[in-house]
């Protein structure tokens, strides 16, 4: 399904002394139908990965295969229209637009009340006092990152990959969205990609995968990464046992 | 023209009906009181009960008498030009009862195909009662592929009686080549204002804005939102002012999206003169967020629908 062959992003030295690697030589195949957690220490390549899967970066060097298909050079537009989908870490705002609005926009069809008040339930928000107010500033990071979420909801994916989506979400809202994303596994067809540290997601992943240092640090079933991650790359919250041990 | 003789099918062009529908989303003969004036003249006129439309006899223009305590009534008072060359200056009075509550559809479309500049001054007037509430809603267009310059210059001035509510929501979105447009409110005591300004230029169109609220009574309120977009060559220039003369509240906020190279001044300026006036602005002016734009083409939208989206979101 998802294929990245010697995948590298390298940017340039702000002093010009040189450039640094943000992901470098990493090779990575995801199956159809998987549900991937991506884990991992902060500034470890996590979020770039993400954004040169859907195209937001450019690679400096390296391939990204899709269903076949060489999409390396492809814009975020077209990638979108393979079915590919991507929920921001911090999510824009937008003055103007209702929450309605960019959830029809997301289908790419004006969707009736009823399927809009499902997508923003499953996201732990209760419809009717979200459906028309505006994604602007008054709404709280966390009512615009599950606004956000039930975006890939509306649309119909085959590769949706969120970035760390429990972020800036409250304890209870979490466990509504553990039980979506438990339904999202249970899709046979669609893959999904997750960015994110939390035990309770990883828990539903059929694969995890440990990226540090813009490569593949570790990948396999979570009955196996998951124990290492507590013992041999130490615990969450403790990035620099990552970093500085090394893979 | 005697009412009588007005059909809205057939006494008004297809440009007129276009325009009509345009500026004050008029698609047949308007239920209520009603004014139609094109190319200079009063078309046709319709009174209701409540609402006395009443032509001046010293000067062009009409007032528009609300008796008090009129409910759930609307008026509708466009204007269209549609020759090249026409210039006039236009005063309307509006004159409202106490209690009562009204819209008022005003609106301004100009379709110029000629060489000779075609413009229109309106200078309106309102005169709320006691505890009275009018929404009224104006949009300005331009149209016509001539070299002939469509200029609107509107002038409006609300004179706000004890309680009584006001909400005025302005547009001007597409093919106006220059405005100047000044807006002054008096505000009794507990009187209340809603000003919402939307307006887009493009070209080489020239907008200036100068709106001063005097919150003159204890208890009144002032809410100022400005949302416009430069696009191109255009220039605009925004000088909203409030001025807290007695305990009162007010808050401005200008928000601009620049593009191309468009120039936008935003010059938001606030007056105390009482120690419990509490008045606040707000301006910004910048481009289109990128991340909007990449949000929205993962939705599979080009840049350019994505900016479309954005944009009419933002002024809508």
């Amino acid at each position: 399904m998802l294929e990245l062959k010697n995948l590298s992003f390298k940017v340039d030295n702000e002093d010009g002394s040189g450039s640094l690697h943000i992901i470098e030589g990493l090779n990575l195949s995801i199956e159809e139908g998987k549900f991937v957690v991506i884990t991992g220490p902060n500034g470890g390549g996590k979020s770039t990965l993400a954004k040169l899967i859907m195209g937001i970066e450019q690679p400096t060097a390296g391939q990204i295969i899709y269903n076949g298909q060489d999409i390396t050079n492809m814009s975020v537009t077209d990638r979108a229209k393979l079915g590919i989908g991507y929920a921001f870490q911090q999510p824009p705002r937008f003055k103007g637009l209702t929450v309605r609005s960019l959830l029809s926009l997301a289908a790419g069809k004006d969707l009736p009340e009823d399927e809009c008040c499902s997508y923003l339930t499953r996201v732990g928000l209760c419809s009717m006092d979200y459906l028309n107010r505006e994604v602007d500033s008054s709404l709280s990071g966390g009512e615009v990152k599950r606004i956000e979420i039930a975006t890939l909801m509306a649309r119909d994916l085959n590769l949706a990959i969120y970035d760390e989506p429990e972020a800036g979400i409250d304890l209870w809202s979490f466990t509504m969205l553990v039980d979506t994303f438990k339904s999202l596994a249970k899709n046979e067809t669609n893959s999904v990609i997750i960015i994110s540290h939390q035990e309770r997601i990883m828990q539903l992943a059929d694969e995890i995968i440990v990226i540090a240092d813009g490569k593949v640090m570790s990948r396999g079933p979570k009955d196996e990464i998951f124990p290492k991650l507590l013992t041999e790359f130490g615990s969450f919250g403790r990035d620099c046992t990552f970093r500085g041990e090394g893979a | 023209m005697d009412i009588k003789d007005f059909n809205f099918s057939t006494s008004l062009t297809p440009t007129d009906r276009y325009m009509l529908g345009e500026i004050a989303d008029m698609m047949g003969t308007p239920d209520g009181a009603f004014n139609i004036r094109k190319n200079g003249q009063g078309l046709v006129r319709e009174s209701s009960q409540n609402i006395e439309i009443r032509q001046k006899t010293d000067k062009p223009g009409i007032d528009i008498i609300i008796k008090p305590y009129t409910k759930a009534e609307k008026v509708h008072i466009p204007v269209i030009i549609t020759d090249t060359g026409v210039e006039e200056v236009v005063y309307n009075d509006f004159f409202i009862g106490e209690g009562a509550d009204v819209d008022i559809v005003a609106g301004c479309g100009i379709h110029n195909c000629g060489d000779q500049n075609s413009q229109h001054d309106g200078i309106h007037a309102f005169h709320i009662g006691k505890n009275a509430r009018v929404k009224y809603t104006e949009k300005h267009i331009g149209a016509g592929d001539g070299n002939g310059k469509r200029i609107m210059n509107p002038t409006t001035v609300v004179n706000m009686e004890e309680g009584s509510y006001c909400e005025m929501d302005m547009v001007q979105i597409k093919g106006v080549d220059s405005t100047l447009r000044k807006t002054e409110a008096n505000l009794g005591a507990n009187a209340k204002i809603y000003i919402l300004e939307r307006l887009m230029t493009h070209g080489k169109q020239e907008a200036r804005t100068e709106m001063v609220v005097n919150l003159n009574g204890e208890g009144s309120s002032a809410q100022i939102i400005s949302r416009t977009v430069g696009k191109d060559d255009s220039v605009q220039v925004f000088f909203p002012n409030a001025v807290g003369n007695n305990a009162c509240h007010a808050h401005v906020q200008c928000d601009s999206i620049i593009m191309d190279n468009a120039k936008i001044s935003s010059v938001p300026a606030i007056s105390a003169n009482h120690p419990d006036a509490q008045v606040i602005h707000e301006a910004a002016i910048g481009k289109i967020n990128s991340d909007q734009l990449i949000k929205l083409e993962t939705f599979g939208m080009t840049e350019e629908e994505a900016e479309e989206v954005i944009i009419q979101g933002f002024l809508k």
